[in-house]
């Protein structure tokens, strides 16, 4: 049965059905749960966010809430992982990757390789992602591209609550490591979700809309940017094929190469700063793989190279909007 | 002979005295190697430890899981890592025991227990912590273990993972490997504690510190904090108190040592003579017992080198092979 | 809204149940032109099909009101047709008279357009249109869901009480399928009429469901009153077994896309939506495993199994067959002795949909008949 579901419920239920099907699938993060050793109620907040409320009642400890030590429980998830469990970690705000970076960059994704193929580590790191919530420098980066960056990671950022669902099942089952992103401007956003449960590949971009004059790539709340963006240009008789990448790492690059050998045009938008973002990743893959097709430069549309700022003023020109999306698109048509 | 009034049977005290020689002869025959430049990159020795790692790797199996540190040799034999493997390993050629692709401070094998060296100082607390809490989770009776050097045991790390671990009640052990330096760094200058027991009751653990060159003393410390972890007790601390005969790294000149401080601890402080020594004065093994043993560990380490030298190196397909499972 | 008698609008079609609008991707006659009942006359893309509309009357298309490119609810008045008396300006007064139906909308709404049922086989998804008149039973084939008869339900529902549904395995019935054969799935059919309270019924099947039809025939004719095969299988032993093995194999829109251009004449059908929702199915857990056991108990060595057209000879049956059928060929049609044939030029495997006014005319023609 389909039903509209948000972005966030998508996610609760694939944990809820994920946990229900694989009795070593076990979640841990701080306040997943809430309220743990407190006089209160138990399952107090199910996540900062209320995501992952009401799993406690039907998984009991199998969720566990862990200190503020990340370090610790994501190295520990990673160490569990090779041990037999498959661990859902949450690291609540991918910003706060510093604190355990070396756990998931020098440990987990190296394993399989250092240990010449012998190790499988099969954890997932949720993370959220994005701005948009006024949570300032700290909390509201879009740090996908150091660790997309990393050998040995798969990097997923899902743009609506039906790639969630399937992407984040598909994460939970694959047996590399995986640092699944969740925008938190995302949360609200409903789409139909069949209620039962079901995988999408990694490495399959999903072509929102077709066109034949310019091709955007873009992901996670970007994508929605660039589908507002090509509805402003099909007024103008300019057809966009919007393209969303769903993962990063691995990258569906044939897609995009097929996209621009028909367009011959490419915009790149990303909400991360621009040095070494993903839309400059994919616009150098691109001009070398595809350059015969290419009528103009490709573009890139990003956040500029500054922190995230606070006052809502200052993040609304931060994050790049359809406007910067239908400028570059423009640039590219006067070549 | 005398009756044998060790806790060990004396099968079990010769393997445990052959495991510490293989230690001793390998990285002996490292430093050796290393020094005539056939060693690529790194190569941390564990000699002058053995007895640390052997008397407590003799109660764990293979159910058990260690993580290991950058000087993880010593761990990877007494855990039962194949001998021939690992030089290979460390002569990066394909038929080590991860392909060549690990080296000295990445050796690993998984179905014997032992989750890896590790290059980075303190990352093996945390894994430790997630070996137990599988253990826990799975319902089997195995443990986690995880080793530190007293510098690496100043990383948040280790801190965090103690906390961790006494909260969830894990089924793991802290082992301190106190050799007195930090790569150069002394203990004394570095670790606020003067004991690590202090630190592991500050974070609410109970901790035991012990001769770590005194074989009888780490087996049995090392037997009480298991027990107590394989029966639900919770976690526990270990501080072995130990010399290491070579330097941080090979090639480190070691003048922060004193004058002569490897010499007198060679003399005065080898595990193996000790254990060695004792044994033989209670008549439980006879000399030429452990003469015939240090022949043969001789002889296997030997071909260890010749096999390794002989093997081939891993190839082009090697390089990015095993990246992933699938992508 | 009653139309003057020599006025006719022609209409944005509903197309099955969840559709509440179209794009006109295009007018494919010119106003002037006279057009007969069953003449394309629009292109009209949906979320989840793009299809030509035929023309469900006749009279000269005097004026054409919905502009290419535009989307329109369904019911909205795209043109008229009329004799070539009838004036401009009374044309124009119907045109601005005219006034998209609400109120069936709103009912639409309110009740829900799919149902749910509990039977012994587990979950069965199904639509239900039309009061009155005989019941009729939809079975689709292999693959495929309820939604194969989005052109063919309102039609038949104007004159029988039709139920479509999902089969175990399919749509958004339950996905483990007993018995993954043709038996099973009858059996599956059985459990759905008698949780509904169908005593019997005309069954419809197309491609595979035209064999479980006929398989229900052969086990229990007392259920059934008449019999439409629409490129049935079952009736010989040629089957595109490439066809079958590629869909089951396909894993990405790369590898689906080629492989459903074998069901229809006219290539243009596969659009984008359409390989995204079969995706979308075939990513469900479980389906992958039904329909891999479901395949290899219909078909072995790149041949069907199961040949039924001795065993149901003597039930009133029609055949149905596109003419360029690529997935069973064409020529099994002529293989039932007794059966009423029809044979569709310029069809593929998907005649129920590439040609539906025919089709919905010949079944409604043999199940009133």
């Amino acid at each position: 049965m389909a039903r509209n579901l948000s972005f966030k419920d998508a996610i609760n239920e694939a944990l809820d059905q994920e946990m229900s099907r694989d009795p070593t699938v076990i979640v841990m993060g701080e306040d997943i749960v809430g309220g743990t050793g407190s006089p209160g109620e138990a399952d107090a907040w199910g996540g900062v966010l209320g995501v992952t409320k009401g799993l406690y009642a039907k998984h009991g400890d199998r969720l566990m809430d862990t200190p503020l030590s990340e370090s610790a429980y994501i190295g520990a998830a990673v160490g569990a992982a090779t041990c037999g469990l498959r661990p859902v970690a949450e690291l609540m705000f991918l910003d706060f990757l510093g604190v355990c970076f070396d756990q998931i960059f020098n440990q987990a994704a190296k394993f399989r390789y250092m240990f010449g193929g012998k190790a499988e580590t099969p954890v997932t790191i949720r993370a959220m992602v994005g701005g948009g919530f006024r949570a300032a420098a700290q909390h509201s980066q879009m740090l996908t591209p150091i660790i997309t960056h990393i050998p040995g990671l798969k990097v997923v950022c899902a743009s609506n609550a039906y790639d969630a669902k399937g992407l984040l099942i598909q994460s939970i089952r694959d047996n590399d490591p995986v640092i699944f992103c969740e925008h938190k401007n995302l949360y609200a956003h409903e789409v139909d979700v069949p209620e039962e449960s079901y995988t999408i590949p990694f490495g399959e971009a999903n072509i929102m809309r077709d066109g034949s004059d310019v091709t955007i790539v873009a992901y996670g709340l970007m994508v929605h940017r660039a589908s507002e963006a090509a509805a402003l240009l099909a007024g103008d008789g300019v057809e966009c094929e919007v393209i969303d990448l769903r993962t990063l790492s691995p990258i569906d690059t044939e897609t995009i190469i097929e996209s621009v050998e028909k367009t011959g045009r490419l915009v790149c938008v990303d909400e991360a700063n621009p040095r070494c973002s993903i839309a400059a990743d994919v616009c150098a893959t691109i001009s070398q793989e595809s350059f015969a097709s290419l009528k103009a430069a490709p573009q890139m549309v990003t956040a500029p190279h500054s922190p995230v700022p606070f006052s809502p003023a200052l993040e609304d020109l931060y994050i790049p909007g359809a406007g910067q999306i239908v400028d570059a698109v423009r640039k590219t048509l006067e070549a | 002979m005398s009756n044998n009034t060790f806790p060990l049977s004396k099968e079990e005290l010769l393997k445990a005295y052959r495991m510490m020689k293989t230690i001793r002869e390998f990285e002996e025959r490292l430093h050796v190697e290393f020094a005539r430049g056939g060693i690529p990159g790194f190569v941390h020795l564990y000699a002058g430890e053995e007895a640390t790692a052997v008397g407590i790797m003799m109660h764990l199996d293979d159910q058990d899981r260690i993580a290991s540190t950058h000087r993880g040799h010593g761990h990877c034999i007494a855990k039962g890592v194949d001998v021939c493997e690992m030089m290979a390993e460390i002569y990066g050629k394909v038929t080590g025991a991860c392909r060549g692709k690990g080296g000295s401070m990445h050796i690993a094998d998984l179905s014997r227990g032992m989750m890896g060296a590790n290059g980075i100082l303190g990352a093996g607390s945390p894994l430790a912590c997630g070996a137990a809490l599988a253990a826990q989770k799975l319902g089997h009776k195995g443990i986690g273990m995880s080793f530190t050097g007293d510098g690496a045991s100043n990383q948040g790390t280790f801190l965090e993972s103690l906390n961790l671990a006494a909260i969830w009640n894990l089924p793991l052990v802290f082992v301190i490997e106190n050799n007195g330096y930090a790569e150069s760094t002394s203990v004394d200058y570095a670790t606020a504690v003067d004991s690590y027991v202090d630190r592991a009751s500050g974070f609410g653990l109970p901790g035991i510190t012990v001769d770590g060159t005194d074989f009888f003393a780490v087996y049995e410390a090392a037997g009480e904090v298991i027990k107590r972890a394989r029966e639900g007790g919770g976690p526990s601390l270990l501080e072995c108190k130990m010399v290491r005969f070579f330097g941080h790294f090979e090639g480190d000149a070691q003048t922060y040592k004193a004058e002569g401080e490897n010499e007198y601890n060679r003399a005065n402080n080898d595990c193996l003579k000790i254990f060695r020594t004792r044994v033989t004065e209670a008549q439980v093994i006879a000399d030429d017992e452990f003469d015939a043993i240090d022949t043969e560990v001789l002889a296997l380490i030997d071909t260890a080198v010749e096999k390794a030298i002989a093997a081939p190196l891993p190839t082009a397909a090697d390089l990015t092979s095993d990246v992933y499972i699938n992508y | 809204m009653k139309s003057p008698a020599n006025i006719t609008p022609v209409l944005m079609p509903k197309w099955g149940l969840s559709m509440t609008k179209g794009l006109l991707s295009d007018w494919l006659v010119e106003e002037g032109t006279r057009i007969s009942i069953g003449d394309e006359i629009m292109e009209v893309e949906t979320d989840k099909i793009a299809s030509a509309v035929e023309a469900t009357d006749e009279g000269v298309l005097r004026r054409c009101v919905a502009v290419a490119g535009e989307t329109y609810p369904v019911q909205a008045l795209m043109g008229v047709l009329a004799a070539e008396e009838v004036g401009d300006a009374d044309i124009d007064a119907f045109i601005d008279a005219y006034e998209v139906p609400q109120a069936e909308d709103d009912e639409d709404a309110e009740t829900s357009q799919y149902e749910f049922v509990e039977t012994s086989v587990g979950r069965i998804r199904y639509a239900l249109r039309g009061d009155e008149g005989p019941v009729v039973v939809l079975i689709h084939g292999f693959g495929g869901d309820l939604d194969n008869w989005l052109f063919n339900i309102d039609a038949l529902a104007e004159k029988t009480r039709v139920y479509a549904i999902d089969l175990p395995g399919h749509g958004q019935s339950i996905k483990q399928i007993e018995d993954p054969g043709l038996s099973g799935l009858a059996n599956a059919v059985r459990a759905f009429m008698s949780t509904v309270e169908i005593d019997s019924a005309h069954l419809v099947g197309h491609s595979m469901g035209a064999a479980v039809a006929a398989t229900v025939v052969s086990e229990t004719p007392d259920l059934v009153q008449s019999l439409s095969l629409v490129s049935a299988a079952g009736l010989g032993v040629e089957i595109n077994s490439a066809y079958i093995d590629g869909f089951v194999a396909a894993v990405s829109r790369r590898e689906l896309k080629p492989v459903l251009l074998n069901l229809f004449a006219d290539p243009s059908l596969v659009n984008r939506a359409m390989v995204d929702e079969l995706l979308k199915y075939k990513r469900l857990d479980g389906v992958g495993d039904a329909l891999t056991h479901l395949a290899s108990n219909l078909f072995v060595d790149g041949r069907q199994k199961t040949i039924l057209a001795e065993q149901i000879s003597d039930l009133r049956t029609l055949v149905v067959w596109g003419s360029e059928d690529r997935v069973i060929p064409a020529s099994h049609a002529i293989n039932m002795k007794s059966a009423k044939v029809e044979v569709i030029e310029g069809a593929g495997h998907m005649v129920q949909m590439e040609k539906a006014s025919r089709v919905n005319h010949l079944i409604l023609a043999h199940i009133l008949g």
